[in-house]
Protein backbone atom coordinates (compact mmCIF):
# COMPACT_ATOMS: atom_id res chain seq x y z
CA UNK A 1 0.00 0.00 0.00
CA UNK A 2 2.76 2.25 -0.91
CA UNK A 3 0.57 4.47 -2.91
CA UNK A 4 -1.09 5.97 0.16
CA UNK A 5 1.54 8.82 0.38
CA UNK A 6 -0.32 9.90 -3.26
CA UNK A 7 -3.51 10.41 -1.33
CA UNK A 8 -4.37 13.27 0.96
CA UNK A 9 -6.53 10.95 3.43
CA UNK A 10 -6.24 12.89 6.64
CA UNK A 11 -7.62 16.05 4.23
CA UNK A 12 -10.59 14.37 2.98
CA UNK A 13 -11.35 12.75 6.94
CA UNK A 14 -10.66 16.49 7.50
CA UNK A 15 -13.62 17.84 5.20
CA UNK A 16 -16.05 15.04 6.87
CA UNK A 17 -14.91 16.33 10.75
CA UNK A 18 -15.98 19.89 9.25
CA UNK A 19 -19.42 18.49 7.75
CA UNK A 20 -20.35 16.61 10.66
CA UNK A 21 -19.18 19.63 13.11
CA UNK A 22 -21.19 22.42 11.51
CA UNK A 23 -24.44 20.32 10.77
CA UNK A 24 -24.29 19.54 14.33
CA UNK A 25 -23.96 22.65 15.44
CA UNK A 26 -26.80 24.00 12.95
CA UNK A 27 -29.15 21.25 13.77
CA UNK A 28 -28.71 21.15 17.74
CA UNK A 29 -29.68 25.12 17.29
CA UNK A 30 -32.65 24.09 14.67
CA UNK A 31 -33.60 20.78 16.05
CA UNK A 32 -34.26 22.95 19.81
CA UNK A 33 -36.14 25.80 17.77
CA UNK A 34 -38.24 22.92 16.11
CA UNK A 35 -38.99 21.39 19.37
CA UNK A 36 -40.29 24.28 21.27
CA UNK A 37 -42.64 24.85 18.31
CA UNK A 38 -43.99 21.28 18.76
CA UNK A 39 -44.85 21.72 22.74
CA UNK A 40 -45.88 25.49 22.53
CA UNK A 41 -49.19 26.50 23.09
CA UNK A 42 -49.63 28.77 19.48
CA UNK A 43 -51.37 25.99 16.97
CA UNK A 44 -49.57 27.43 14.22
CA UNK A 45 -46.07 26.59 15.33
CA UNK A 46 -47.34 23.41 16.93
CA UNK A 47 -48.57 22.25 13.14
CA UNK A 48 -45.42 23.64 11.21
CA UNK A 49 -43.13 21.66 14.01
CA UNK A 50 -44.91 18.59 13.72
CA UNK A 51 -45.47 19.01 9.90
CA UNK A 52 -41.85 19.90 9.06
CA UNK A 53 -40.37 16.46 11.80
CA UNK A 54 -42.76 14.22 9.49
CA UNK A 55 -41.96 14.97 6.11
CA UNK A 56 -38.34 16.05 6.12
CA UNK A 57 -37.49 12.88 8.49
CA UNK A 58 -38.93 10.40 5.92
CA UNK A 59 -36.93 12.05 2.84
CA UNK A 60 -33.96 10.10 1.92
CA UNK A 61 -31.08 12.20 2.51
CA UNK A 62 -29.31 11.83 -1.04
CA UNK A 63 -32.79 13.05 -2.27
CA UNK A 64 -32.00 16.27 0.51
CA UNK A 65 -28.59 16.67 -0.34
CA UNK A 66 -29.14 16.34 -4.37
CA UNK A 67 -32.36 18.98 -3.96
CA UNK A 68 -30.06 21.20 -2.80
CA UNK A 69 -27.46 21.20 -5.10
CA UNK A 70 -29.60 20.74 -8.27
CA UNK A 71 -32.79 22.26 -6.92
CA UNK A 72 -31.80 24.89 -4.71
CA UNK A 73 -28.35 25.69 -6.23
CA UNK A 74 -28.39 25.21 -9.79
CA UNK A 75 -32.36 26.02 -10.71
CA UNK A 76 -33.49 27.84 -7.74
CA UNK A 77 -30.18 30.12 -8.16
CA UNK A 78 -29.11 29.91 -4.25
CA UNK A 79 -25.80 30.45 -3.82
CA UNK A 80 -23.93 30.08 -0.53
CA UNK A 81 -20.70 31.42 -1.73
CA UNK A 82 -19.11 34.13 -3.55
CA UNK A 83 -19.33 33.18 -7.26
CA UNK A 84 -15.96 35.04 -8.45
CA UNK A 85 -14.20 33.37 -6.16
CA UNK A 86 -11.78 30.92 -6.32
CA UNK A 87 -13.16 27.44 -5.41
CA UNK A 88 -16.44 28.72 -5.52
CA UNK A 89 -18.13 25.30 -6.63
CA UNK A 90 -16.57 23.36 -3.89
CA UNK A 91 -17.00 25.40 -1.19
CA UNK A 92 -20.61 26.78 -2.26
CA UNK A 93 -21.51 22.45 -2.54
CA UNK A 94 -19.95 22.07 0.75
CA UNK A 95 -22.01 24.95 2.87
CA UNK A 96 -25.02 23.26 0.37
CA UNK A 97 -24.47 20.17 2.23
CA UNK A 98 -24.16 21.59 5.82
CA UNK A 99 -27.14 22.90 5.04
CA UNK A 100 -29.16 19.90 3.69
CA UNK A 101 -27.67 17.54 6.87
CA UNK A 102 -28.84 20.14 8.99
CA UNK A 103 -32.49 20.29 7.69
CA UNK A 104 -32.46 16.47 8.30
CA UNK A 105 -30.54 15.91 11.18
CA UNK A 106 -32.43 18.87 13.31
CA UNK A 107 -35.75 16.71 13.03
CA UNK A 108 -33.90 13.85 14.90
CA UNK A 109 -32.15 16.09 17.17
CA UNK A 110 -35.84 18.02 17.95
CA UNK A 111 -37.63 14.16 18.70
CA UNK A 112 -34.63 13.42 20.81
CA UNK A 113 -35.21 16.73 22.71
CA UNK A 114 -39.14 16.44 22.77
CA UNK A 115 -38.48 13.32 24.22
CA UNK A 116 -36.92 14.76 27.41
CA UNK A 117 -38.81 17.30 27.79
CA UNK A 118 -41.80 14.18 28.95
CA UNK A 119 -38.80 13.67 31.54
CA UNK A 120 -39.35 16.88 33.36
CA UNK A 121 -41.81 16.31 35.60
CA UNK A 122 -44.89 18.92 34.74
CA UNK A 123 -44.10 20.47 38.34
CA UNK A 124 -41.10 21.67 37.28
CA UNK A 125 -43.17 24.01 34.45
CA UNK A 126 -46.22 24.44 36.50
CA UNK A 127 -43.50 25.81 39.44
CA UNK A 128 -42.25 28.05 36.94
CA UNK A 129 -45.56 29.77 35.70
CA UNK A 130 -46.89 29.80 39.23
CA UNK A 131 -43.73 32.19 40.19
CA UNK A 132 -45.06 34.36 36.77
CA UNK A 133 -42.30 33.11 34.54
CA UNK A 134 -43.93 33.22 30.89
CA UNK A 135 -44.15 30.29 28.56
CA UNK A 136 -40.66 31.11 26.73
CA UNK A 137 -38.52 31.66 30.04
CA UNK A 138 -40.23 28.70 31.61
CA UNK A 139 -38.79 26.87 28.29
CA UNK A 140 -35.68 28.30 28.32
CA UNK A 141 -34.72 28.46 32.08
CA UNK A 142 -36.37 25.92 33.53
CA UNK A 143 -37.49 22.94 30.82
CA UNK A 144 -35.24 22.81 28.04
CA UNK A 145 -31.54 22.82 30.12
CA UNK A 146 -33.31 19.91 32.29
CA UNK A 147 -34.27 18.19 29.10
CA UNK A 148 -31.20 18.98 27.29
CA UNK A 149 -29.33 16.54 30.11
CA UNK A 150 -31.48 13.60 29.74
CA UNK A 151 -31.03 13.29 26.39
CA UNK A 152 -26.99 13.42 25.70
CA UNK A 153 -27.01 9.79 25.20
CA UNK A 154 -29.51 9.98 22.47
CA UNK A 155 -28.23 13.20 20.73
CA UNK A 156 -24.76 10.90 20.83
CA UNK A 157 -26.89 8.38 18.17
CA UNK A 158 -27.66 11.26 16.33
CA UNK A 159 -24.21 12.47 16.11
CA UNK A 160 -22.59 9.41 15.29
CA UNK A 161 -25.32 8.57 12.82
CA UNK A 162 -24.49 12.20 11.29
CA UNK A 163 -20.76 11.51 11.10
CA UNK A 164 -21.82 8.27 8.46
CA UNK A 165 -24.62 10.18 7.10
CA UNK A 166 -22.02 12.89 5.60
CA UNK A 167 -20.64 10.27 2.87
CA UNK A 168 -23.51 11.37 1.21
CA UNK A 169 -22.07 15.19 0.28
CA UNK A 170 -19.93 12.73 -2.20
CA UNK A 171 -23.20 12.72 -4.57
CA UNK A 172 -22.95 16.35 -4.74
CA UNK A 173 -19.02 16.14 -5.18
CA UNK A 174 -17.82 17.53 -1.61
CA UNK A 175 -14.39 15.77 -1.12
CA UNK A 176 -15.34 14.05 2.01
CA UNK A 177 -13.71 10.83 3.01
CA UNK A 178 -15.92 8.78 0.96
CA UNK A 179 -15.55 10.44 -2.19
CA UNK A 180 -11.89 9.72 -2.03
CA UNK A 181 -12.28 6.33 -1.01
CA UNK A 182 -14.35 5.68 -4.63
CA UNK A 183 -11.62 6.94 -6.36
CA UNK A 184 -9.18 5.02 -4.30
CA UNK A 185 -10.98 1.63 -5.14
CA UNK A 186 -11.60 2.67 -9.06
CA UNK A 187 -7.75 3.34 -8.77
CA UNK A 188 -5.98 0.67 -6.93
CA UNK A 189 -6.76 -3.12 -6.51
CA UNK A 190 -6.84 -3.37 -2.79
CA UNK A 191 -10.60 -2.89 -2.23
CA UNK A 192 -11.01 -5.02 0.93
CA UNK A 193 -7.42 -3.13 2.79
CA UNK A 194 -9.13 0.13 1.21
CA UNK A 195 -12.27 -0.34 2.64
CA UNK A 196 -11.08 -1.68 5.91
CA UNK A 197 -8.73 1.42 6.38
CA UNK A 198 -12.12 3.76 5.30
CA UNK A 199 -14.41 2.08 8.13
CA UNK A 200 -11.57 2.21 10.40
CA UNK A 201 -10.78 5.78 9.81
CA UNK A 202 -14.95 6.40 10.70
CA UNK A 203 -14.78 3.92 13.89
CA UNK A 204 -11.75 6.43 14.98
CA UNK A 205 -14.63 9.46 14.56
CA UNK A 206 -17.56 7.86 15.75
CA UNK A 207 -16.20 5.68 18.88
CA UNK A 208 -15.12 8.49 20.98
CA UNK A 209 -17.74 10.72 20.47
CA UNK A 210 -20.61 7.69 21.71
CA UNK A 211 -17.48 7.20 24.77
CA UNK A 212 -17.44 10.71 25.47
CA UNK A 213 -20.94 12.23 25.44
CA UNK A 214 -21.78 8.74 27.42
CA UNK A 215 -19.96 9.76 30.19
CA UNK A 216 -20.97 13.74 29.72
CA UNK A 217 -24.63 12.50 29.94
CA UNK A 218 -24.05 10.61 33.22
CA UNK A 219 -22.16 13.51 34.85
CA UNK A 220 -24.76 16.10 33.81
CA UNK A 221 -27.88 13.60 34.59
CA UNK A 222 -30.36 15.77 36.65
CA UNK A 223 -31.02 14.21 40.75
CA UNK A 224 -34.07 14.04 41.89
CA UNK B 1 -67.66 38.91 54.53
CA UNK B 2 -64.69 41.60 54.58
CA UNK B 3 -65.30 44.57 55.93
CA UNK B 4 -67.23 47.15 54.31
CA UNK B 5 -65.00 49.69 51.15
CA UNK B 6 -62.17 46.81 51.60
CA UNK B 7 -61.81 44.61 48.67
CA UNK B 8 -61.20 40.87 49.12
CA UNK B 9 -57.60 39.74 48.36
CA UNK B 10 -59.49 36.52 46.65
CA UNK B 11 -63.31 36.06 45.49
CA UNK B 12 -64.38 33.40 44.17
CA UNK B 13 -68.18 33.44 42.51
CA UNK B 14 -69.84 30.70 40.95
CA UNK B 15 -67.00 28.81 40.11
CA UNK B 16 -67.69 25.72 37.95
CA UNK B 17 -65.44 23.25 36.86
CA UNK B 18 -65.28 19.90 35.67
CA UNK B 19 -62.51 17.35 34.30
CA UNK B 20 -64.54 15.89 31.50
CA UNK B 21 -67.90 14.11 33.23
CA UNK B 22 -66.76 14.92 36.77
CA UNK B 23 -68.35 17.86 38.69
CA UNK B 24 -65.12 18.67 40.53
CA UNK B 25 -65.74 22.42 41.71
CA UNK B 26 -69.58 23.34 42.27
CA UNK B 27 -70.77 26.54 41.64
CA UNK B 28 -67.82 27.50 44.52
CA UNK B 29 -68.70 31.16 46.19
CA UNK B 30 -65.35 32.29 48.39
CA UNK B 31 -63.79 35.47 49.61
CA UNK B 32 -61.03 36.07 51.74
CA UNK B 33 -60.23 38.93 52.82
CA UNK B 34 -56.60 40.65 53.20
CA UNK B 35 -54.37 39.15 56.24
CA UNK B 36 -57.00 35.98 56.84
CA UNK B 37 -55.64 32.43 57.05
CA UNK B 38 -58.09 30.44 55.26
CA UNK B 39 -57.41 26.04 56.01
CA UNK B 40 -59.73 24.55 53.10
CA UNK B 41 -60.72 20.76 54.88
CA UNK B 42 -61.59 17.82 52.94
CA UNK B 43 -61.64 14.61 52.30
CA UNK B 44 -59.72 13.19 49.39
CA UNK B 45 -60.91 13.93 45.90
CA UNK B 46 -62.98 16.72 47.50
CA UNK B 47 -61.65 19.14 44.95
CA UNK B 48 -59.50 21.22 47.39
CA UNK B 49 -56.51 20.55 45.67
CA UNK B 50 -58.51 21.77 42.67
CA UNK B 51 -59.80 24.92 44.40
CA UNK B 52 -56.60 26.19 45.36
CA UNK B 53 -55.15 25.98 41.59
CA UNK B 54 -57.86 27.55 40.08
CA UNK B 55 -56.80 30.88 42.04
CA UNK B 56 -53.48 31.24 39.96
CA UNK B 57 -55.19 29.65 37.28
CA UNK B 58 -53.00 26.13 36.53
CA UNK B 59 -56.40 24.90 36.45
CA UNK B 60 -58.79 26.99 34.09
CA UNK B 61 -62.89 27.14 35.65
CA UNK B 62 -65.53 26.60 33.32
CA UNK B 63 -67.89 28.92 34.59
CA UNK B 64 -67.75 31.85 37.24
CA UNK B 65 -65.26 34.27 37.94
CA UNK B 66 -61.93 34.72 40.00
CA UNK B 67 -60.27 37.78 41.47
CA UNK B 68 -57.17 38.29 42.86
CA UNK B 69 -57.15 41.77 44.92
CA UNK B 70 -59.78 42.72 42.72
CA UNK B 71 -58.22 41.94 39.54
CA UNK B 72 -59.97 39.53 37.50
CA UNK B 73 -57.85 36.33 36.07
CA UNK B 74 -56.30 36.91 33.20
CA UNK B 75 -56.31 34.19 29.91
CA UNK B 76 -53.24 32.95 29.31
CA UNK B 77 -50.35 35.16 28.39
CA UNK B 78 -48.70 38.48 29.83
CA UNK B 79 -50.92 40.01 32.51
CA UNK B 80 -51.62 36.11 33.79
CA UNK B 81 -48.00 35.70 34.44
CA UNK B 82 -47.74 39.26 36.41
CA UNK B 83 -50.78 38.41 38.50
CA UNK B 84 -49.07 35.08 39.32
CA UNK B 85 -45.88 36.82 40.29
CA UNK B 86 -47.94 38.05 43.04
CA UNK B 87 -49.57 35.00 44.09
CA UNK B 88 -47.01 33.13 46.23
CA UNK B 89 -47.87 28.78 45.54
CA UNK B 90 -46.45 26.36 47.71
CA UNK B 91 -46.80 22.82 46.15
CA UNK B 92 -47.61 19.17 47.83
CA UNK B 93 -44.40 17.83 45.99
CA UNK B 94 -41.90 21.07 46.53
CA UNK B 95 -41.11 21.17 42.49
CA UNK B 96 -38.08 23.20 43.43
CA UNK B 97 -35.98 23.49 40.15
CA UNK B 98 -33.73 20.18 40.12
CA UNK B 99 -30.92 21.44 38.06
CA UNK B 100 -30.23 24.56 40.06
CA UNK B 101 -29.13 25.15 43.77
CA UNK B 102 -31.60 26.25 46.57
CA UNK B 103 -30.43 29.82 46.53
CA UNK B 104 -30.69 29.99 42.54
CA UNK B 105 -34.05 28.66 43.06
CA UNK B 106 -34.74 31.83 45.25
CA UNK B 107 -32.94 33.85 42.91
CA UNK B 108 -34.50 32.91 40.17
CA UNK B 109 -38.13 34.62 40.12
CA UNK B 110 -37.02 38.15 41.15
CA UNK B 111 -34.34 38.57 38.58
CA UNK B 112 -35.92 36.94 35.92
CA UNK B 113 -39.70 38.40 36.61
CA UNK B 114 -39.13 41.72 38.57
CA UNK B 115 -35.89 42.24 37.16
CA UNK B 116 -33.95 42.77 40.60
CA UNK B 117 -30.16 43.43 40.32
CA UNK B 118 -28.50 40.17 40.87
CA UNK B 119 -26.69 40.91 44.56
CA UNK B 120 -29.62 42.38 45.69
CA UNK B 121 -32.00 39.12 45.15
CA UNK B 122 -28.63 37.51 46.83
CA UNK B 123 -29.11 39.19 49.58
CA UNK B 124 -32.51 39.01 49.88
CA UNK B 125 -32.65 35.27 49.26
CA UNK B 126 -30.35 34.31 51.80
CA UNK B 127 -32.08 36.56 54.24
CA UNK B 128 -35.15 34.29 53.12
CA UNK B 129 -33.24 31.30 53.56
CA UNK B 130 -32.18 31.92 56.53
CA UNK B 131 -35.76 32.81 58.12
CA UNK B 132 -36.67 29.37 57.03
CA UNK B 133 -33.69 27.85 58.94
CA UNK B 134 -32.03 26.66 55.42
CA UNK B 135 -29.22 29.24 54.69
CA UNK B 136 -26.73 26.57 55.15
CA UNK B 137 -27.72 24.23 52.46
CA UNK B 138 -28.14 27.60 49.94
CA UNK B 139 -25.76 25.88 47.62
CA UNK B 140 -26.85 22.12 47.36
CA UNK B 141 -29.14 20.88 44.98
CA UNK B 142 -32.58 20.04 45.85
CA UNK B 143 -32.31 16.73 45.66
CA UNK B 144 -29.28 16.97 48.19
CA UNK B 145 -32.14 18.14 50.77
CA UNK B 146 -34.73 16.40 53.04
CA UNK B 147 -38.37 16.27 52.41
CA UNK B 148 -38.76 19.54 55.04
CA UNK B 149 -35.74 21.16 53.98
CA UNK B 150 -36.99 21.63 50.26
CA UNK B 151 -40.86 22.75 51.15
CA UNK B 152 -38.87 25.33 53.17
CA UNK B 153 -37.09 26.27 50.21
CA UNK B 154 -39.95 26.45 48.62
CA UNK B 155 -41.59 28.54 50.66
CA UNK B 156 -38.35 30.93 50.62
CA UNK B 157 -38.36 30.77 46.76
CA UNK B 158 -42.55 31.84 46.64
CA UNK B 159 -41.85 34.20 49.50
CA UNK B 160 -38.87 35.84 47.34
CA UNK B 161 -41.47 37.85 45.17
CA UNK B 162 -42.97 39.28 48.15
CA UNK B 163 -46.57 38.03 47.40
CA UNK B 164 -49.88 39.40 48.44
CA UNK B 165 -50.93 36.12 49.62
CA UNK B 166 -49.79 32.47 49.58
CA UNK B 167 -51.53 29.42 48.62
CA UNK B 168 -50.72 26.11 49.95
CA UNK B 169 -51.51 22.88 47.87
CA UNK B 170 -51.09 20.18 51.01
CA UNK B 171 -47.53 21.71 51.72
CA UNK B 172 -46.90 18.23 54.11
CA UNK B 173 -48.46 15.43 52.38
CA UNK B 174 -45.20 14.18 51.07
CA UNK B 175 -43.30 14.56 53.79
CA UNK B 176 -42.01 12.31 56.59
CA UNK B 177 -43.86 12.55 59.77
CA UNK B 178 -41.46 13.91 61.45
CA UNK B 179 -40.52 16.56 59.17
CA UNK B 180 -44.26 18.20 59.10
CA UNK B 181 -43.87 20.24 62.24
CA UNK B 182 -40.86 22.22 60.62
CA UNK B 183 -42.66 22.99 57.96
CA UNK B 184 -45.80 23.75 60.23
CA UNK B 185 -43.66 26.23 61.97
CA UNK B 186 -42.69 28.54 58.97
CA UNK B 187 -46.30 28.66 58.11
CA UNK B 188 -47.96 29.52 61.37
CA UNK B 189 -44.84 32.69 61.72
CA UNK B 190 -46.17 33.49 58.07
CA UNK B 191 -49.78 33.40 59.32
CA UNK B 192 -48.99 35.64 62.41
CA UNK B 193 -47.14 38.27 60.41
CA UNK B 194 -50.38 38.64 58.70
CA UNK B 195 -49.93 37.19 55.37
CA UNK B 196 -53.32 36.11 53.58
CA UNK B 197 -52.64 32.41 53.27
CA UNK B 198 -55.23 29.94 51.95
CA UNK B 199 -54.28 26.53 53.03
CA UNK B 200 -55.23 23.05 51.73
CA UNK B 201 -54.40 20.31 54.38
CA UNK B 202 -54.85 17.59 56.27
CA UNK B 203 -53.22 18.62 59.54
CA UNK B 204 -56.28 19.21 61.63
CA UNK B 205 -53.26 20.81 64.61
CA UNK B 206 -52.30 23.91 62.06
CA UNK B 207 -55.62 24.33 61.17
CA UNK B 208 -56.54 24.53 64.84
CA UNK B 209 -53.57 26.93 65.99
CA UNK B 210 -52.95 28.78 63.02
CA UNK B 211 -56.04 29.18 61.13
CA UNK B 212 -58.93 32.22 61.28
CA UNK B 213 -61.00 30.34 59.19
CA UNK B 214 -61.92 26.66 58.20
CA UNK B 215 -63.54 25.77 54.73
CA UNK B 216 -64.97 21.93 54.83
CA UNK B 217 -65.28 20.54 51.24
CA UNK B 218 -66.90 18.01 50.21
CA UNK B 219 -67.64 16.62 46.62
CA UNK B 220 -66.68 19.73 44.75
CA UNK B 221 -68.95 21.78 47.52
CA UNK B 222 -68.58 24.28 50.02
CA UNK B 223 -70.02 22.43 53.09
CA UNK B 224 -68.93 24.32 56.03
CA UNK B 225 -67.33 27.84 56.01
CA UNK B 226 -66.74 28.90 59.80
CA UNK B 227 -64.32 29.39 62.84
CA UNK B 228 -61.62 26.03 63.46
CA UNK B 229 -63.36 26.30 67.24
CA UNK B 230 -66.89 26.01 66.08
CA UNK B 231 -65.60 23.77 63.84
CA UNK B 232 -64.29 20.87 65.96
CA UNK B 233 -66.61 21.51 68.38
CA UNK B 234 -69.75 21.50 66.68
CA UNK B 235 -69.60 21.52 63.07
CA UNK B 236 -73.25 21.45 61.58
CA UNK B 237 -73.36 19.30 58.79
CA UNK B 238 -73.28 15.39 58.72
CA UNK B 239 -70.74 15.35 56.22
CA UNK B 240 -68.21 17.27 58.45
CA UNK B 241 -69.64 15.59 61.83
CA UNK B 242 -68.49 11.82 59.57
CA UNK B 243 -65.19 13.72 58.35
CA UNK B 244 -63.83 14.59 61.74
CA UNK B 245 -65.14 11.39 63.47
CA UNK B 246 -62.85 9.36 61.10
CA UNK B 247 -59.48 11.42 61.28
CA UNK B 248 -60.03 12.63 65.29
CA UNK B 249 -60.87 8.79 66.69
CA UNK B 250 -57.07 7.48 66.20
Amino acid sequence: MDYLSKYDLLGAFWVTVQLTVLSAVGSLVWGTLLAAMRVSPVPLMRGFGTAYVNLVRNIPLTVIITFSAVGLSSTLGVVLADKNEHGFFEVNNFRLAVLGFTLYTATFVCEAIRSGINTVPVGQAEAARALGLGFGQTLRIVVLPQALRSVVAPLANVLIALTKNTTVASVIGVAEASLLMAEMVEKQADLLPISALFALGFVVLTLPTGLVLGWIGRKVAVKR
Amino acid sequence: MSAPGTVPMIRMAGVDKFFGPLHVLRSIDLEVPQGQVVVVLGPSGSGKSTLCRTINRLEPIDSGTIEVDGQPLPAEGKALARLRADVGMVFQSFNLFAHKTILENVMLAPVKVRGTASAKAREEGMALLERVGIANQADKLPAQLSGGQQQRAAIARALAMKPKVMLFDEPTSALDPEMVNEVLDVMTSLAREGMTMLVVTHEMGFARRAADRVVFMADGEIVEDTTPEEFFTSAKSERARDFLGKILSH
